[in-house]
């Protein structure tokens, strides 16, 4: 498992596939292969945050995490859910439809336990409310790349307050639009300025 | 006495060109880059524009002569009527997928697939013909039924001619006849708007449009995964592709500024910002052929203006290996010291006010930031004051305070 970990994050694609083919004919618990995954891109994410790594870095690892997924899931027998940290509800709000930096998100919330429920993109407010009543998550994660996002931002808080949702829910406002300035006029919790940030945040409100 | 018109105009060129060219001026040029604010001041809806080209072209007209900046842009709203008759899938657009007050969204998807590289590589324009026209354009779908003109000599060409007879096939030539009229129409309007605009003593901004050959692969055709992808799964294939876009870039490039009669080329930058590649990915895919592209336009007398998006602090050192006094580089987000320190007397800067700040602050916080960017990027000149990307949602009064600010405060002493 431990050479699975390092292939895995050193994003090398070609020897990854022999490697879990062997392993499964091995007799492996495919289980144990998707936690070497998650633990090998939790690396990614650290080598991300210290600069060693970069976006295609991380889109890469997220297409070689999916592709293990797709291979090793069918030979799971009985799915009992994992234990998650917390919920977190992400989404791009209404208006735009950017979703790479939200994806991105995504998998490192998820590499670091976290159940993560995706609305998609060109979310509208009444959407995200629903979804925090429903879900009951830890985390509502808001993104946008425009600044048609900014006011679309402040609209979903603004729905979320007035559902009377606010006090159950920390809100993170992520994607290029989102600065110090921003998170003020929304009235979230925090601004994420990279994908890390978000993973940081999430375990503080844990 | 007030100056007319064409005295005005005269001295915006001067005043504009000198500060490409880094030499000494009067003061600051302002000239923020307009998108669909002068829509929303003039309280029409994205649709409204994009349905009716007098209304975008008043609403443009109507803010540069209200704030009275140093430059124009023409209105940037593309033509409803074209996009429908395409059935084009690249953008969302009011009545299409967003609402009519919203600016449109760009749709990316691998309209190129990974494994299209030969065929491109081969033959461009019959890939472009047959397959991207059609994945792209809805309405054109049907030219998929047609076969390749390579095969058009002899008997061969009664067979080719044959495909265009079939009536999914007519059905896609009247789609683009019809369209090609709205965009012409369209082009029609822009060209008045520039004459008028001069007329009245302000100076179009741009001239033509380029992309960065990585842009030209990785935008519209393989998309931000799929392009990153290929530098790591197949980066010969992605190379050799950027090469051959290289030179028609340039050509375009030529043709358009030649065709407006304004030698300022913009070039929007969308994947080399910081962290969207790594230095290694951006000095392998993306640097050469841009700089090769700018250094071509430079030798034909054209002022490539560079207008990234998105942070670029981590490309400035490679960013000043150009000319002297012959590029303009607009920055959305940039450490504006270093930006200053490593490209100061090598090429003129511009951008960097926040846009959020242009629609939530008030004019006292875009004062505060415009006389701190004059401070740093106006030391010495070459330095036009604009925000950080082209201005859609922002209150009126801080655009007013941004321009009567730079032409109060900018002045060189």
């Amino acid at each position: 498992m431990e050479k699975l970990v390092n292939l895995v994050a050193d994003l090398k694609e070609k020897e990854i596939n022999k490697e879990v083919d062997q392993l499964l004919m091995d007799g492996h618990d495919p289980r144990d292969i998707l936690d070497a995954c998650r633990k090998a891109v939790s690396i990614v994410g650290d080598r991300f945050q210290n600069g060693e790594y970069f976006v295609p870095d991380l889109v890469l690892s997220g297409v070689i995490l999916n592709d293990v997924f797709n291979k090793v899931k069918p030979k799971i027998k009985s799915s009992n859910e994992n234990q998650t940290l917390g919920k977190v509800v992400i989404g791009t709000v209404e208006g735009d439809v950017h979703d790479i930096g939200k994806n991105i998100v995504n998998l490192l919330l998820d590499v670091n336990g976290f159940q993560v429920i995706d609305l998609g993109v060109d979310v509208p407010p009444e959407e995200f409310v629903r979804a925090v009543k429903e879900e009951k998550p830890l985390v509502l994660g808001l993104s946008g790349l425009l600044t048609l996002a900014a006011q679309a931002m402040k609209d979903t808080v603004d729905a979320i307050k007035e559902a009377g949702l606010r006090d159950q829910v920390k809100i993170i406002i992520g994607g290029a639009v989102a600065d110090q300035n921003l998170k003020e006029f929304v009235g979230a919790d925090e601004f994420g300025k990279d994908a890390q940030d978000a993973v940081t945040f999430a375990k503080k409100f844990l | 006495m007030r100056k007319q018109p064409e005295e005005l105009y005269a001295e915006r060129v001067k005043r504009f060109k000198d500060t490409i060219e880094l030499k000494e001026t009067d003061r600051v040029v302002v000239a923020p880059l307009f998108q669909f604010f002068p829509v929303f001041h003039a309280g029409y809806t994205v649709k409204d524009v994009m349905y009716d080209f007098s209304k975008a072209y008043n609403a443009a007209k109507e803010t540069i002569l209200e704030f009275d900046p140093d430059m124009c842009i023409g209105p940037l709203a593309y033509p409803g009527k074209a996009l429908e008759l395409l059935k084009y899938k690249l953008l969302k657009w009011p009545g299409h997928g967003v609402k009519d007050d919203k600016s449109y969204q760009f749709v990316e998807d691998e309209y190129m697939r990974s494994d299209d590289y030969d065929h491109f590589l081969d033959d461009p324009s019959d890939f472009m013909f047959r397959k991207y026209l059609p994945r792209v354009c809805g309405a054109l779908e049907p030219l998929t039924m047609t076969t390749s003109a390579h095969d058009a000599t002899w008997l061969g060409l009664f067979s080719y001619v044959a495909m265009f007879g079939q009536p999914g096939v007519i059905n896609a030539l009247e789609a683009l006849t019809k369209a090609g009229q709205e965009f012409l129409a369209w082009y029609g309007s822009l060209g008045k708007f520039n004459m008028e605009m001069k007329e009245l003593g302000y100076p179009n901004m741009v001239g033509g449009f380029a992309f960065a050959p990585f842009d030209v692969i990785g935008d519209t055709m393989r998309g931000t995964t799929g392009i990153m992808l290929d530098m790591y799964r197949q980066p010969d294939k992605l190379l050799k592709a950027i090469e051959k876009v290289t030179p028609w870039t340039i050509e375009t490039a030529i043709n358009s500024a030649k065709a407006a009669g304004n030698p300022v080329v913009m070039f929007a930058l969308h994947k080399g910002a910081d962290g969207f590649l790594s230095p290694e990915q951006y000095e392998t895919f993306y640097w050469p052929s841009l700089k090769k592209v700018m250094l071509a336009l430079i030798d034909e007398g054209l002022v490539p203006f560079i207008y990234s998006e998105g942070e670029y602090t981590t490309r400035l050192e490679l960013l000043a290996d150009v000319p002297k006094g012959k590029v303009i580089y607009h920055f959305e987000r940039v450490d504006i010291y270093k930006a200053k320190e490593i490209l100061g007397g090598i090429a003129c800067l511009t951008g960097n006010v926040p846009n959020n700040l242009l629609y939530t602050g008030t004019p006292e916080d875009v004062k505060d930031y415009c006389r701190e960017l004059i401070d740093v990027w106006g030391k010495g000149g070459g330095f036009i004051l604009d925000a950080a990307a082209v201005i859609d949602e922002a209150k009126a009064e801080n655009i007013k305070a941004m321009i009567d600010f730079t032409k109060e405060y900018g002045v060189y002493k």
